[in-house]
């Protein structure tokens, strides 16, 4: 099977999958007993507000009829209604978004750079007394809820330590306001490119240094998997006899480590990147909520203290989507790197 | 001295004394299980062993950090924190029993049956499952919690979903290759009936793996349940907990009373940690290629 025809196979297979979450999380939220509707009321609603709402959002649809809208809607782009003012939730999905996207990026990178130099250390150094704790180091940063890690983070580096800001993504007079030439505009959402783009480094400078701790928080709690998965690997590659003929041939240590075995074991770190989005976008929305980040989990958590049901299923919507394409790509990315896959 | 506590231990729980003749991760096994069971006995001991009452409150002692009277200071609003120490396992304990419970009744039989059939069921349902293994788990736990609405049953059902698809995949793995062996093909040939087949030649030797799972499972259960408490999806406030004292504290931390968050922080991890290392050390036992 050729490169092209893999990618069109593995599109073709990507359409059952986002059908069968869609279908999943229309299941969830309209037939498992519980009534969004009620539940939103709590015990005051009366009978023709409750009524209103239903019809207004149109539950009051046989379910049938109700799917088919659903699916209809989101073809358009139309993630349904908001409970609280019926307003677009579409729109505030997609304006939370490059807020979550850029604290995901970042935190991926720490958590990939932290963990392969780690494992590396680790496998280099294997069954000593700094590899076991760099083993336990791996596996209490699976145990700490990513909240719990954040909170001591503002604790030390935010309040006693003043180092850094705890909560925010900037400040508020100073979001970059991206490219503009004469009337042409172009912002990304991201404020590190934007501010880049604006060719304001001061405020580059700033959208880092409010990055810092929630990336970081997010990166640590993910990081624990790349070092055993990394160990793991070196510890096959630097059996391998094309290491020990590199060294043989007097390449220096850090080469044959970094250039040769790495290299190999660089592959299923990139399939786990892949893998893990999904649980970093579980850890963003504790993260957003930590450090009052304006993405899409702070959006989710607001969602749900106003109780606003429709609001919380489109988002939900949304990440699943997102998930979906992102095994996409990584998929793809993996068949160019690694020919075998494509057979 | 040492031999003797180990003998009595050895006896009280049998298999004890044989993890500590597996090197490295019998000792990890039991590392875990000290961990997991010292708290378990902490929460069920808490109403003897506190000293004060967990939601009294204190009104002259209001977010005070740690003195005599109170070991581990006060919230914000004047609660003993020792006390909810003690007290605060309990709701996230019962919640990530239920939801492995939950998981296991599902994921098991689903596997079992679909993997051994094959053909068209085999693959609906692994479609279903990718599907649901693919989405952040959190998510969709959120998703199910929050139309569900408060309690521990439906917090157990909503964390219990996400995690069905991790005993499906295991077991479907192990029941393609035990399918395939010499012994269960001996007994179809002589005419055992399936479920005969499934029920002693498959399942005894698919519930190791499925018991490794379930350890590992406990701890994403416990720290799942932690994070919907923390947004606001976790049971009843009245009741002592530390996913809620967390998050309460978090309004304190600008004052600095790092006490509020850092004690029930540190049991989460434990416990969290407890099973991790529960899970890490079996599978290592069980399937000793893995680590080499």
């Amino acid at each position: 099977m050729g490169l092209r025809s893999y990618i069109i196979t593995r599109l073709l297979l990507t359409i059952p999958m986002i059908m069968l979450l869609l279908s999943i999380v229309f299941l969830i939220v309209r037939v498992l007993p519980g009534d969004p509707v009620l539940l939103h009321f709590e015990k005051f609603g009366t009978p023709e507000a409750i009524a209103e709402m239903r019809h207004n959002l149109g539950l009051d649809k046989p379910l049938v009829v109700q799917y088919f809208e659903y699916l209809a809607g989101l073809l358009r782009g139309d993630f349904g209604k908001s409970m609280q003012d019926y307003s677009s939730v579409g729109q505030q999905v997609f304006s939370a978004f490059p807020a979550t996207l850029e604290l995901a990026i970042f935190s991926m990178f720490i958590a990939v750079v932290l963990g392969v130099l780690l494992g590396v250390r680790a496998a280099k150094t294997y069954n000593s007394v700094q590899d076991h704790s760099l083993r336990a180091f791996g596996i209490i940063t699976y145990a700490i809820p990513v909240f719990f890690l954040g909170m001591i983070f503002q604790l030390i580096f935010g309040i006693y330590l003043h180092w850094l800001p705890t909560g925010g993504r900037i400040f508020p007079t100073m979001q970059p306001s991206g490219l503009t030439i004469g009337s042409l505009h172009f912002s990304t959402g991201l404020y590190t490119i934007d501010s880049l783009l604006e060719g304001n480094l001061y405020k580059f400078g700033q959208a880092l240094r409010y990055l810092a701790l929630p990336s970081l928080t997010l990166g640590l709690v993910l990081c624990g998997i790349f070092l055993r998965l990394t160990r793991t690997n070196m510890l096959e590659t630097l059996r391998h006899d094309y290491v020990s003929a590199a060294r043989a041939r007097g390449l220096r240590e850090g080469t044959v480590t970094y250039g040769y075995a790495l290299r190999t074991a660089f592959l299923p770190v990139l399939t786990m990147m892949g893998l893990q989005f999904a649980t970093l976008l579980g850890g963003a929305i504790l993260t957003e909520t930590t450090f009052s980040w304006p993405g899409l989990g702070r959006y989710i958590v607001d969602r749900i203290n106003f109780r606003d049901y429709t609001a919380i299923q489109g988002a939900v919507v949304f990440f699943g989507i997102l998930v979906a394409f992102v095994s996409l790509a990584v998929d793809i990315l993996y068949a160019f790197l690694d020919p075998r896959i494509r057979l | 001295m040492k031999k003797i506590r180990r003998g009595i231990l050895g006896r009280l729980i049998p298999g004890l004394s044989s993890l500590t003749k597996r090197g490295a991760a019998g000792w990890i096994t039991i590392i875990g299980l000290v961990l997991v069971v010292s708290i378990v006995l902490m929460t069920l001991l808490a109403p003897w062993i506190s000293p004060h009452n967990p939601i009294a409150i204190d009104s002259t002692h209001v977010a005070s950090p740690p003195s005599a009277e109170y070991p581990l200071g006060t919230n914000q609003v004047g609660q003993d924190m020792l006390s909810r120490l003690f007290w605060g396992g309990g709701t996230m304990l019962q919640v990530a029993l239920l939801s492995v419970l939950i998981c296991v009744m599902i994921g098991l039989p689903i596997g079992l049956l679909s993997s051994y059939a094959g053909g068209n069921l085999d693959k609906a349902s692994s479609l279903v499952m990718d599907s649901i293994y693919a989405f952040p788990g959190l998510v969709l736990a959120i998703a199910i919690a929050a139309t569900l609405g408060r309690g521990v049953v439906n917090m157990a059902i909503s964390i219990g979903v996400v995690y069905v698809p991790s005993y499906f995949r295991v077991v479907r793995s192990q029941v393609l290759t035990i399918k395939e062996l010499t012994y269960t093909e001996a007994a179809k040939a002589a005419g055992a009936r399936r479920r005969t087949i499934l029920g002693r030649y498959i399942l005894p030797n698919v519930l190791p793996s499925v018991v490794v799972v379930a350890t590992v499972n406990f701890a994403d259960a416990i720290l799942t349940a932690a994070g919907l408490t923390f947004i606001g999806l976790g049971v009843e406030k009245s009741i002592p907990d530390w996913g809620y004292d967390l998050t309460d504290g978090r309004a304190l931390l600008a004052s600095g009373a790092w006490w509020v968050i850092t004690f029930p922080g540190i049991m989460i991890v434990l416990l969290a940690l407890g099973f991790t290392l529960i899970g890490e050390g079996l599978s290592e036992i069980l399937n000793p290629r893995l680590e080499q």
